[in-house]
């Protein structure tokens, strides 16, 4: 019961807060620009060459206010953002009318999730182990050139290191496919498939993989370097430990459970790299129907995916959490 | 003066300084450019690196070479104002909530931690959408300033929040000093450095989102930046044509962009903080 009144309740809290803070954003933020989105379509249209006469313009203009949720005072304009959100519904999508964003969302949000969780954990435990064990070998010179080597990768953004990656391995030397993965309703689960999907995978999960781990890498290191240098780390090695144990057991397990806290806190920025390999690979996921959405201005279409990008990570940072006493005793047994 | 030759004795701070010289040299080249950087056909199509166009010329009829150094320029344009203008919120919201403490401080942390968790990418695509007609060089690096102060804001908080716990703060108060004189006079010389190297990262931040956002279509395309001539390059198939001299300018140059500024941010915050100073001599000797 004291564990549901300290540590839990607390982050329910911040996970209904987040997403509250998030979606009032989203609704306010684009209102800050002072531009009309249904102008916006309309000029579209008539940029086309199409004549619309005025009494056409007007119920295209109601209909399209309908559709956006961009109806009545600002304040019933926010109610009904809400009312999109629980029901997770937003309307048709329009560069592929009629079929409803909520069903788009539905075929392209597993994939995004797929990648996100597989990369993020992978990143995470790769760069975490590596990192802590050149940390606390820092004198080596393996452990200085893979320095040099993360020095080198760390800047690099998500899209420019994902075109290396596919310039490299789908054209110069074509070991994977430059088309990405291609996703149809009705697919048969077979072993083809199964081995489609990992090397149509394998590349964006690599950039994913290797842009994260070197941000993991490069904390733990530090960290490492800073307990190795305290008395129980010494006193372990004088009193005879061997080094391995006190490297796994005492080292990193100790410098371990910070970075779990610091992955909740970067879960948002790692979630908008996903959303741009996917761009690159033109991996089937959100990233890619955010880009089809965006270059064919389908403002429903965006919003869907920023509405559900926010609950993704809220709900992520909320596992994330529940997981945390798992790791830490000291959390368990307050 | 001695700081830096201190910092040049770095070979990151030194090797980062000449690559960065090197860029800044071929932005300025651009004011010499032979060509327009947004006419089309003024040059053979597709040709390969030659003696005439040293990074071959692309299927819109434009020198490589040329395009690259209006690139790196605007590029650099968009990242400083978007780094400056965001500094100067960062600054002024850092000092404010780490001064004033309180409520005040409770709701300008809110705010900007709300904005971390967010994904902002995408409330920035939401935003370019809307803009789509204007984002020209200014306004995208104001996009970027508007939505970039956050974690710096936070940064420099916490330094002011330790110097108002320093002697010094309560000698200048008890002395009569004015909280503003207090604020410039002492506090912004301890938070310089600081502030430059957030800057340096900022910068970075915003050439690798205007990139995405280019990519995206979200920009004025015609302009000439890391980011649309990337965008050009793919949407040409460059890669599939085996263009690839068109191609791995704007990606060869950003890294070499990104990392000499990573390299100066990592000297300059390493040179700031003297344990990790001293680790660096002790490792050496």
């Amino acid at each position: 019961m004291r564990f549901f009144r300290d540590y839990l309740a607390p982050r329910l809290v911040q996970y209904v807060l987040v997403i509250f803070c998030g979606i009032t954003a989203v609704f306010f933020i684009p209102r800050l620009t002072g531009q009309d989105p249904v102008l916006e379509i309309i000029a579209q249209i008539q940029a086309q060459g199409a004549s619309l006469d005025p009494l056409a313009v007007r119920n295209l203009m109601e209909t399209l206010k309908e559709l956006y949720g961009l109806k009545g005072s600002l304040f019933e304009q926010y109610l009904t953002m809400w009312r999109r959100v629980f029901t997770l519904d937003f309307g048709p999508s329009f560069f592929q009318f009629p079929t409803p964003v909520a069903q788009l969302l539905r075929i392209y949000l597993p994939w995004t999730i797929g990648l996100f969780a597989t990369s993020t954990v992978l990143s995470w435990a790769l760069g975490n182990i590596i990192g802590g064990i050149a940390g606390y070998f820092s004198g080596k010179s393996w452990s200085k050139i893979l320095d040099a080597v993360i020095m080198v990768i760390r800047p690099i953004p998500h899209y420019i290191f994902g075109v290396v990656l596919l310039i490299l391995f789908a054209y110069v030397w074509p070991l994977f496919p430059a088309r990405g993965l291609s996703i149809g309703r009705g697919m048969a689960l077979n072993l083809e498939l199964v081995l489609a999907i990992l090397r149509g995978s394998f590349l964006p999960a690599l950039t994913l993989v290797i842009l994260g781990g070197v941000v993991w890498f490069q904390q733990m290191k530090l960290l490492v370097q800073n307990v190795k240098r305290e008395d129980f780390v010494e006193y372990a090695r004088v009193g005879g430990v061997k080094e391995r144990r006190v490297v796994f057991r005492y080292v990193l397990k100790n410098a371990m459970l910070p970075q779990v806290t610091q992955l909740a806190l970067a879960l948002g920025q790692v979630f908008s790299g996903v959303l741009i390999v996917e761009m690159v690979f033109s991996y089937p996921g959100m990233g890619l129907l955010l880009y089809r959405g965006v270059t064919r201005g389908d403002y429903n279409l965006v919003m869907g995916i920023t509405v559900l990008s926010i609950l993704t990570i809220a709900t992520a940072v909320l596992l994330l959490d529940l997981l945390y006493p798992l790791l830490d005793p000291r959390i368990r047994h307050r | 003066m001695e700081a830096l030759r201190e910092l040049f004795r770095d070979y990151r701070f030194a090797v980062g300084f000449v690559i960065f010289l090197f860029l800044v040299v071929l932005a300025f080249l651009s004011f010499a450019s032979p060509y327009d950087p947004i006419r089309q056909l003024q040059v053979p199509r597709d040709r390969p690196p030659s003696r005439a166009h040293i990074l071959g010329t692309n299927s819109k009829g434009q020198d490589v070479f040329w395009e690259a150094t209006f690139a790196i320029r605007n590029s650099l344009i968009i990242a400083l104002i978007a780094g400056l203008v965001s500094r100067i919120v960062a600054i002024l919201v850092g000092f404010v909530a780490g001064y004033r403490g309180g409520t005040l401080d409770r709701v300008l942390m809110g705010l900007a931690d709300g904005l971390l968790v967010i994904p902002l990418f995408l409330i920035l695509v939401m935003v370019a959408m809307l803009l789509r007609g204007s984002m020209t060089l200014v306004n995208t690096g104001l996009l970027l300033a508007f939505f970039g102060w956050a974690w710096d804001a936070r940064t420099i908080r916490s330094q002011i929040l330790s110097l108002r716990e320093r002697e010094f703060t309560k000698t200048s108060v008890l002395s009569g000093n004015g909280t503003m004189s207090l604020v410039i006079r002492e506090y912004l010389p301890f938070t310089t450095p600081l502030i430059f190297s957030t800057l340096i990262n900022n910068i970075a931040w915003a050439i690798g989102m205007e990139i995405v956002l280019a990519i995206l279509g979200l920009v004025r395309l015609e302009i000439p930046t890391l980011g649309t001539t990337l965008q050009w390059a793919i949407t040409y198939q460059a890669m599939l044509l085996g263009h690839w001299w068109w191609i791995s300018t704007p990606v060869v140059l950003t890294i070499l962009l990104l990392v000499a500024l990573y390299w100066l941010s990592v000297s300059v915050s390493e040179y700031l903080d003297p344990r990790m100073r001293i680790q660096r001599i002790g490792a050496r000797s």
